[in-house]
């Protein structure tokens, strides 16, 4: 018999995401509804100190499991000292087995950093840093409430280089207030030229709760600038993909870019069910077919870790039965340019895929929003798919 | 009940413009008479359908019967028999009075006279009842009493003098009121010894005692045993029970006679064997005549209700059928559309009768239910000489063998403040209506009488006239007959194909404007979809209004990361829910409500 089977413990290890929320920004942005908010010094080390106490406490649960991504998020990371990321990161060293080549990012402010701090940050461990840019063009980034310009960002990718970052994301947005599409498109050209390795091109969605929401969301005209008409934002949409591709990027999901091989493993993560672990305020978590978050409470959460609880903060635990799953196979797997594996599905699933959505599949393929290729063995969204997929995406959902 | 003497009985109801009062005064007499302590009652006791509380008002009319000591020393049997007050139920009104000897008339001491007012004081001076008014609302700071009595005087030519100060709602004089109606109202006459002659003024299906009849007996007497006849439909029953009415309560007895007011059961399986308005003779010794005023209420109001999910179907005519057991003037017959498919065409008195139908269908039988447009009757005379009564626009012969059409019209009263005559005016000229007259009621306020075509003010006319006059204006009508007039039907088309459900019958001047309003309504009701949809009102083929549903051309969710994705998933499924409510129509989903909601056309100031 082989090792393996003898010692199932020393065979080959399930793959792991860690994320890390940090829930602190310097100001909150006016279209933000992330958790985050300001905060003083003293409660950020608290934070940091219960967070560090979280994961004492729950990295014994996940021997089996090797940590392939690791994503610090927020808020603004690097609102963070180097000492604090250093410590996070040696805690998790010590408790976790990571890959050798294990892709560790954080999300970054250009108006938070300096070359000093980059430095720190990359000695720490940090192997992947992104930088939350949204646009290159200054007037923008008042009206969006950021605290930096179209300079410090430049100033700060070129400190990233020089402190050896040689994995850069850039986060941009579109469809922002007073933006057009020829401001748009010389911000992606702007950012192309600078080739990081990886660009995020989201959209703006007007979220309840906002400052935002309280301009555009009810549609009461003011004196702030309008957002785009419908048109305006379907084309710069459209346009961005192809731009992009001249700069040697390629759309590998919905809304992200990447020079050849430098996807980022984390997000892909999601989008294939990957398993991964949240630690932090109101972090997700899927582990074995089981969602949940942590409490999105500050207090709460702080009280949970630095006073020893007994309760562990999880909330809305969500146990997905097969049906969910396969849901989720698909409206996730679906935001992937390449779409989904057929045979993945009826491993997964022990069942076809046309079993459970053969109607579905049908219409969608006459509607000309999906496509099977590499001769019926893979779906994938069309690019009038991926313009529609909200729509897509939901025929997926199965009846209660 | 033995010993009363007929003299000492009087039958009376309350007549008043909506909420002045009347209900409340109504709870207020029996809570004062002998009958319910304050701690029974409970709000507004004769209103006892949950609906009518809500709204409320008073649909069914019912009948209390209590005992008031004078003081005089005297015993009264006080029967006070209640009217539905909406403008739909004018004839179910009308039999109710014709069940009395008097009226007492209640005005609101800070509103003043107002269109219905006048409407149900005419009707009971028609019926010949002795009408006294009693002023309400005393208690409100806006309170004009001394204004409020002059006008009754000069208005409706009422003595007012010592008509009783009251506040209903406190108990405040309640007993000046009694004693008014034991010295004002006359005993009833008829002789017990006489041929039974009795007017049926409402009924009521109990399932263990079949129909209940309402009457009041004018001559005769009737016990259990006596075989009854109804003289319109010469049916014949035996009596099993006859009794009075406690409130809410039914109390046999063992005979009722001339002046009386009571209800009978006889075993009478269908609600229409028992008509209101009829008359209840003993078939072995009839009276020789019928009591006037018999007539068949027809509806006025049409439209076609279909179930949501077609396999509802047999759960919508069951309860149609059930509601019908008490509404003998509900209307329906089955019908087909090819856009909706198998349904029915319902008749209603009015809007409000509608309404109140379809909620009750919705909530009472929770059915899901698609409503269209509702119509009136119109008059096609073909080119043969026929002539046929057109529920349905649908129905509407080809217009090559139609020599002409007519339309209801009505008369109608309108009270305004002088400040919005202007705009009422306008509106009435709008609804193509015909100027009578003006009258000014004192001052500040006007009578404006005007003819209108029934089908310009069913929909939302009555808002209309309230927002054009910032809630001051009021209106009653009644029907005149029927006129030739230049009608066209006006077909709604969606993705170029004809949607039967959506065709009306509409006067030739107003199509286009119609046309229009409709198809911009439905523009704004139907979801986009992955192609343009366009929607288009045609009059005989030809297209006369056009909008366009642009297609959906992006719908993505461009950020979503791992705490998403249970968000992600929520407003997913919010996408698939709204199909829910949807109607297929070819390749366009349509909205439920949209159907009904291109009633809502006025333009509100």
């Amino acid at each position: 018999m082989s090792k393996e089977i003898l010692n199932p413990a020393a065979g080959v290890k399930r793959p792991l995401g860690i994320y890390l929320h940090i829930p602190f920004c310097r100001q909150k942005c006016l279209y933000c509804d992330f958790l985050s908010a300001p905060a003083r010094e003293t409660v950020i080390e608290r934070y940091v100190d219960a967070l560090c106490a979280q994961i004492d406490r729950e990295a014994a649960g996940y021997r089996d499991f090797c940590v392939r991504t690791v994503f610090i998020g927020g808020g603004t990371p690097s609102l963070l000292s180097t000492e604090q990321i250093r410590r996070i990161m040696e805690l998790l060293c010590t408790h976790f087995k990571l890959e050798k080549d294990a892709e560790i990012t954080m999300e970054s402010n250009p108006g938070t950093l300096d070359y000093d701090r980059l430095c720190g940050y990359r000695r720490a461990g940090i192997n992947r840093l992104s930088m939350g840019l949204q646009s290159a063009q200054d007037k923008e980034l008042k009206a969006l409430g950021r605290i930096h310009d179209y300079n410090t960002f430049l100033k700060n990718y070129e400190a990233a280089r020089a402190a050896g970052f040689d994995n850069i994301n850039v986060d941009l947005m579109s469809a922002l207030p007073g933006q057009t599409l020829e401001g748009w498109l010389d911000t992606l050209r702007k950012v192309a030229e600078l080739t990081p390795e990886h660009i995020s091109a989201y959209s703006l969605i007007i979220e309840e709760g906002t400052p935002f929401y309280e301009r555009y969301g009810e549609e009461k005209p003011g004196p702030w600038p309008p957002l785009p008409t419908e048109e305006e934002d379907r084309l710069m949409y459209e346009r961005t993909e192809q731009l992009l591709k001249e700069y040697g990027y390629h759309r590998y999901e919905i809304s992200n870019y990447a020079k050849p091989g430098r996807e980022c493993l984390h997000n892909v993560g999601y989008w294939e069910r990957t398993d991964y672990v949240g630690f932090g305020l109101g972090s997700a978590s899927l582990v074995n077919d089981v969602r949940w978050k942590m409490t999105d409470n500050l207090s709460e959460f702080l009280r949970i870790f630095l006073e020893e609880d007994e309760t562990d903060g999880k909330e809305e635990i969500w146990h997905l039965n097969g049906a969910e799953q396969m849901e989720e196979f698909m409206f996730l797997g679906l935001r992937l340019t390449q779409g989904i594996s057929l045979r993945n599905f009826r491993e997964q699933f022990k069942t076809g895929i046309t079993d459970v959505y053969g109607t579905v599949l049908r219409r969608l393929e006459e509607e000309g929003l999906i496509l099977f290729y590499e001769d019926g063995k893979r779906m994938k969204l069309t690019p009038k798919g991926v313009d529609l997929s909200n729509y897509v995406l939901a025929q997926f959902l199965l009846e209660e | 009940m033995a010993g009363i003497n007929q003299k000492n009985i009087r039958n009376f109801c309350i007549i008043a413009h909506i909420d002045h009062g009347k209900s409340t005064l109504a709870d207020r007499i029996i809570e004062k008479t002998g009958l319910l302590t304050s701690r029974e009652m409970q709000e507004q006791v004769l209103d006892n359908m949950d609906l009518e509380r809500e709204r409320g008002i008073t649909i069914k009319s019912q009948a209390v019967r209590t005992i008031y000591r004078a003081s005089n020393g005297e015993e009264y049997i006080l029967n006070l028999i209640d009217t539905p007050g909406h403008v739909d139920f004018n004839y179910e009104v009308s039999r109710a009075l014709a069940a009395c000897d008097g009226a007492v008339l209640v005005v609101d001491a800070a509103q003043g006279i107002e269109a219905q007012t006048l409407a149900n004081v005419y009707l009971a001076l028609d019926h010949d009842l002795e009408v006294f008014p009693v002023i309400n609302k005393i208690d409100l700071p806006s309170a004009e009493p001394e204004r409020v009595k002059e006008e009754i005087e000069d208005v409706i030519g009422l003595e007012a003098h010592d008509a009783p100060l009251i506040s209903a709602k406190n108990g405040i004089n309640i007993e000046e009121v009694l004693e008014q109606i034991v010295t004002k109202i006359p005993a009833p006459g008829g002789s017990p010894d006489n041929p039974l002659q009795a007017l049926i003024f409402d009924s009521l299906y109990d399932p263990y005692k079949g129909v209940i009849v309402f009457f009041r007996v004018m001559e005769g007497r009737v016990r259990k045993g006596t075989k009854v006849k109804m003289m319109a439909t010469g049916a014949s029953f035996e009596t099993v029970e006859v009794g009075y009415f406690g409130a809410g309560q039914f109390i046999p007895c063992e005979e009722l006679s001339a002046g009386m007011v009571g209800y009978l059961t006889a075993s009478i399986k269908n609600v229409k064997d028992t008509r209101v308005g009829d008359t209840v003779t003993d078939a072995d010794r009839p009276c020789s005549q019928p009591l006037p005023g018999y007539k068949k209420v027809n509806p006025m109001v049409y439209c076609g209700m279909y179930p949501a999910d077609g396999a509802k179907y047999p759960d919508l005519r069951d309860a149609l059928e059930k509601l019908q057991l008490n509404d003998a003037s509900l209307f329906y017959e089955p019908e087909t559309s090819i856009a909706l498919g198998f349904g029915f065409r319902c008749g209603f008195l009015g809007l409000l009768h509608l309404e109140i139908i379809q909620e009750r269908l919705e909530r009472e039988y929770n059915l899901d239910l698609v409503t269209t447009a509702p119509g009136v009757v119109y008059r096609v005379h073909k080119t043969n000489g026929e002539m046929i009564e057109l529920t349905n626009p649908s129905n509407l012969p080809d217009p090559s063998v139609i020599d002409y059409m007519e339309e209801p019209i009505v008369s109608a009263e309108i009270m305004v403040t002088t400040e919005f005559i202007g705009s009422i005016m306008e509106l009435c000229q709008e609804r193509r209506g015909r100027y009578l007259g003006m009258e000014y009621m004192e001052e500040t306020r006007a009578l404006l009488k005007y003819e209108l075509p029934l089908n310009e003010i069913i929909y939302d006319f009555f808002d209309a006239l309230k927002s054009r006059s910032r809630g001051y204006a009021s209106f009653d009508y009644e029907m005149k007959g029927y006129e030739r007039s230049e009608l066209v039907k006006l077909d709604i088309l969606i993705n170029r194909e004809e949607v039967d459900a959506l065709s009306f019958i509409v006067h030739k001047d107003s199509a286009y404007d119609r046309g229009r309003k409709m198809c911009e309504k439905l523009k704004d009701e139907i979801p986009r979809h992955l192609f343009e949809i366009p929607i288009q009102a045609a009059v005989g083929g030809k297209i006369i209004a056009r909008e366009t549903v642009k297609a959906m051309r992006k719908d993505v969710l461009a950020k979503c990361y791992g705490g998403d994705i249970t968000r992600k998933k929520k407003l997913l499924e919010k996408q698939k829910e709204g199909k829910k409510r949807m109607r297929q129509i070819g390749n366009v989903e349509i909205p439920q409500k949209a159907f009904m909601s291109v009633l809502k056309l006025d333009d509100t100031r």
